[in-house]
């Protein structure tokens, strides 16, 4: 089945206010639905993401147009104003581990309850959280997370959703791509089916529910 | 060539690399010791964003947007290098298969606790991919300057900030000296050329041993 292949102001669309969004990238987010979404000023979201971006790109501008109302995340530090909200109690902010954080998001899309980690023992992210011990070692017990929806990037998608992401871009991109109920990806570059060899396909088209081309994309 | 402190430390670092190490280097002074790899030796750099067999930094012009590390700089990769998704590259780090990670703090301490992500209030990164590193890669070297800006000694009886992992820390290398965290304390084993032990003792908080080897040089 071909996916519908749709602009960023359709896909925004699909965000409801108070909606919870994953978004796949590391220091960086597909930016021509962000803007979309920064246009269409749904408010009151929950962000689950590697990062907060920098003040002006990815999910930063979310954040700066205060859409956001928390972010569940691992690291904030490359965004002045995402820790200003945090420290005015005008955002919420949960720091999780980025390796638990994944691996929460993993459970969510392949239908675990959570994950067993020792990352964090001994720290303030045990804080409240339930400890088991499992063959003599102790392990924070870290629940799954899923989303509303997720706003992936790709480098190269077919039309069936196949995706190839390059270089270091794969990042959490096949891991959220699972995790959402709507699952839309932003490609640098659209191709006909075929053309993506399945030998290459990082995230299979299954995942996908609709493509939005980047702006300035090429479509062959 | 005469080092400046940050280099001191890092040539330092450098010293405990083996050949075929997987090692991953923090954001900051940690990624100074990628400069002082002895030729001789073939190390293997891992980035928390997913690649092993990451390169230098490209010549201006030949940039990759596709291609970056976890500070979001542009890198290269090597022969013989790969790329994979979030969920294996953090699976790398928290499986043990990191050799050595090296990491800058905040605070750390004698028993080898880190503190390293946040001043409450003041200063709030986040913890990244760190409180992985810390918990699974196999040696934990902390590269620090030996007092903060106010001149108080970063190596303390006990971390005051919260902590990114408890009692994992192995190595604390800093401008003035080496030290060894063991089960029963911590240990100089090393002063820094040119620094003399009252020196050392002046500016650390901590209760420390100083190891055989080094009392039967400073005596020579």
């Amino acid at each position: 089945m071909l996916k519908p292949i749709i602009n960023a102001k359709d896909a925004v669309k699909h965000v409801e206010d108070g909606a919870v969004i994953m978004f796949g990238g590391f220091l960086n987010a597909a930016e021509t639905l962000v803007d979309a979404l920064v246009e269409a000023n749904v408010k009151n979201l929950t962000i689950i993401s590697n990062d907060t971006c920098y003040e002006n790109t990815g999910v930063g501008k979310l954040i700066k147009n205060k859409q956001v109302k928390k972010a569940i995340t691992c690291h904030i530090g490359t965004n002045p104003e995402t820790q200003r909200q945090m420290n005015a109690g005008e955002l919420e902010v949960e720091i999780v581990p980025m390796g638990t954080l994944v691996e929460k998001v993993r459970a969510g899309g392949t239908g675990l309850g959570g994950v067993l980690t020792p990352t964090g023992l001994g720290t303030k992210i045990a804080e409240r959280k339930q400890i088991i011990e499992v063959n003599g070692q102790s392990f924070i017990v870290e629940p799954a997370l899923k989303a509303d929806i997720a706003f992936i990037q790709a480098s190269i998608c077919d039309k069936k959703g196949n995706l190839f992401h390059k270089g270091t871009t794969r990042n959490w991109n096949p891991i959220m791509a699972m995790a959402a109920e709507t699952v839309i990806v932003e490609t640098d570059s659209l191709v006909e089916v075929g053309h993506l060899d399945p030998e290459t396909v990082h995230t299979p088209n299954i995942f996908i529910d609709y493509i939005v081309c980047k702006e300035g994309s090429k479509i062959s | 060539m005469t080092l400046n402190s940050r280099e001191v430390i890092a040539s330092r670092v450098a010293k405990e690399l083996h050949d075929g190490d997987l090692v991953n280097l923090g954001i900051g002074l940690p990624t100074l010791v990628a400069n002082f790899i002895p030729d001789e030796i073939e190390i293997i750099l891992q980035s928390e964003n997913g690649m092993i067999g990451m390169g230098r930094s490209p010549e201006e012009g030949f940039e990759d947007p596709d291609l970056f590390n976890a500070g979001g700089q542009p890198v290269t990769v090597k022969q013989g290098g790969a790329f994979f998704d979030s969920s294996l590259s953090l699976g790398i780090i928290r499986g043990g298969h990191v050799d050595l990670t090296v990491l800058g703090a905040l605070e750390v301490d004698q028993h080898g606790n880190l503190a390293s992500w946040s001043i409450p209030g003041v200063f709030s990164p986040g913890v990244g991919g760190s409180m992985d590193l810390v918990v699974g890669a196999k040696k934990v070297i902390v590269a620090t300057a030996h007092t903060n800006k106010s001149g108080a000694s970063k190596i303390l009886k006990q971390c005051k900030l919260p902590l990114t992992a408890a009692g994992k820390v192995n190595v604390i290398v800093t401008e003035l000296a080496v030290f060894e965290v063991k089960e029963d304390g911590l240990y100089l084993k090393e002063l820094q050329p040119g620094v003399t032990l009252a020196e050392v003792k002046d500016k650390t908080e901590a209760e420390f041993t100083i190891s055989k080897q080094l009392l039967a040089e400073i005596q020579v």
